[in-house]
């Protein structure tokens, strides 16, 4: 299996300089790859590149080994679901969040099911950031890219969301992970790509 | 008691006008007395009145006789006019100008065009002008409102939109329930100014009426068709505002612009 996505020496500029520069790095269909540096090194940034809410401003990002550009985008982004770094939960309920495979889909992720009729927005930190990895799974993404999952965690949860990602990891999911903890890369990634703080 | 008795319009002479500014004087005095330190703002915008007004009388003078092929010309400058206020108000969105003028321009001449295509007004420079330019002032400012309301609120709220961007929303699905506000925040002040239309305060034109003598019912009746005719026109600029507003929020791949993201640096 190739590539899934690959970063060709990409540049993006930010409010006063480049936030990245001359980056390039390949990013496999299997497994985990976790990206790991220090707070300002761009980490968001390049996640943000690979389902399009950004572009780079010089060099190119593929995908399956096409110009990520060239696929329509809101194609492109049901095929790789981003989860940012604070869950953003939508009103109604935890199901109409999900959708109508919500069942399956809470258990996947280790929710009870009786959260589905329960208001989305009581949920806590953790319950709402597996509630938002349902949600971007009842996409059928080939890809799932996720921004600092455990930042916003207590250590409790935060073991809990690292097995899961582990699990969809291993069922056949490319999973693509930003980390500002060296050691949590270590413990979970199959690769690491490293970037370091290039800001002044 | 006749009508002609009560018609302030034509007892207000120069004179007049000069004694009015011991209101005026008072209003400084109050301003000085309370240490409010706005005696020359005061002082400059009782000027301003007078030979803006004064300069406007002369144009409407020369128009309403027998010159009405400059009414366009009038609206246009009115229209212009407002579109600097817009836009500048604006100037957060990209193309704001462009926006506020196809916003005022559409609110007026859809409003209008129907009134008088319609038969409701006389094409007349005596109805075209001063209808127009309550539309006109009223569309900026709703222009501005839609504009400035949508820009905070996706910069606010850039985190639910772009989680739903992320689901695979267009631009326009992500940015549905902010641009309904703003649509709102725009409509509702010409909305609530019609429910207690006559409650509160009896409206300019049909003072302007009542004063100069007219029967209470043929004001009120020009008054209903400037309300109806105010609802309309906001909602055209509403319309026409928000549309173009989330057009240039957003890029044409469905991203928010770069203005409105903090630069993540993470």
């Amino acid at each position: 299996m190739g590539d899934r996505f690959e970063y060709r020496d990409v540049r993006v500029d930010g409010d006063d300089g480049p936030i990245i520069e001359h980056f390039s790095a390949h990013i496999p269909g299997e497994g985990l790859t976790v990206i790991v540096g220090p707070s300002g090194a761009g980490k968001t940034t390049l996640l943000r590149l690979l389902n399009r809410l950004d572009d780079p401003d010089a060099g190119t990002v593929m995908f399956e080994g096409r110009d990520a550009r060239v696929y329509d985008v809101l194609e492109l982004r049901r095929r790789v679901q981003y989860v940012g770094q604070v869950p953003v939960t939508f009103p109604g309920t935890v199901a109409d969040n999900v959708g109508d495979r919500w069942e399956e889909l809470l258990d996947r992720v280790g929710l009870p099911l009786a959260l589905g009729p329960r208001m989305a927005d009581v949920l806590s930190v953790g319950e709402a950031q597996r509630m938002c990895l349902a949600r971007s799974m009842a996409r059928d993404p080939e890809a799932l890219i996720l921004d600092e999952p455990t930042s916003a965690l207590d250590t409790a949860s935060k073991g809990g969301i690292e097995r899961l990602i582990r699990t969809l990891a291993d069922g056949g999911l490319t999973v693509v992970m930003v980390t500002h903890d060296p050691a949590q890369a270590a413990a979970l990634a199959d690769r690491m790509i490293e970037v370091e703080g290039q800001r002044r | 008691m006749i009508a002609a008795d009560l018609n302030l319009s034509g007892r207000v002479g120069a004179g007049e006008v000069a004694l009015a500014l011991l209101l005026v004087a008072i209003a400084m005095g109050i301003s000085r007395w309370r240490g409010v330190a706005l005696e020359r703002d005061i002082g400059i915008a009782s000027v301003r009145a007078f030979v803006q007004l004064l300069a406007v009388g002369y144009v409407l003078d020369y128009v309403f006789s027998g010159q009405g092929g400059l009414t366009p010309l009038v609206l246009g400058v009115m229209i212009l006019t407002a579109t600097l206020t817009s836009g500048r108000r604006g100037r957060m969105v990209p193309g704001a100008y462009v926006i506020a003028l196809s916003s005022v321009a559409v609110a007026t001449g859809g409003t209008l065009g129907l009134l008088i295509l319609l038969g409701i007004i006389p094409s007349a420079p005596r109805a075209a002008i001063p209808l127009g330019s309550m539309i006109i002032s009223s569309a900026m400012n709703t222009t501005s409102l839609v504009m400035s309301r949508l820009r905070d609120d996706l910069a606010s709220h850039r985190r639910e939109v772009e989680a739903r961007l992320s689901l695979g929303a267009t631009a326009h699905e992500a940015s549905a329930a902010l641009h309904h506000a703003a649509m709102r925040t725009g409509m509702l002040p010409t909305i609530d100014q019609t429910k207690v239309v006559g409650l509160v305060a009896l409206p300019g034109a049909m003072t302007g009426m009542i004063l100069a003598g007219v029967s209470a019912f043929a004001a009120i009746r020009l008054q209903l068709v400037v309300m109806y005719m105010l609802l309309g026109g906001n909602a055209f600029a509403a319309l026409v505002a928000g549309e173009l507003t989330v057009r240039r929020l957003f890029t044409a791949d469905h991203q928010l612009i770069r203005s409105l993201r903090r630069v993540p640096g993470t």
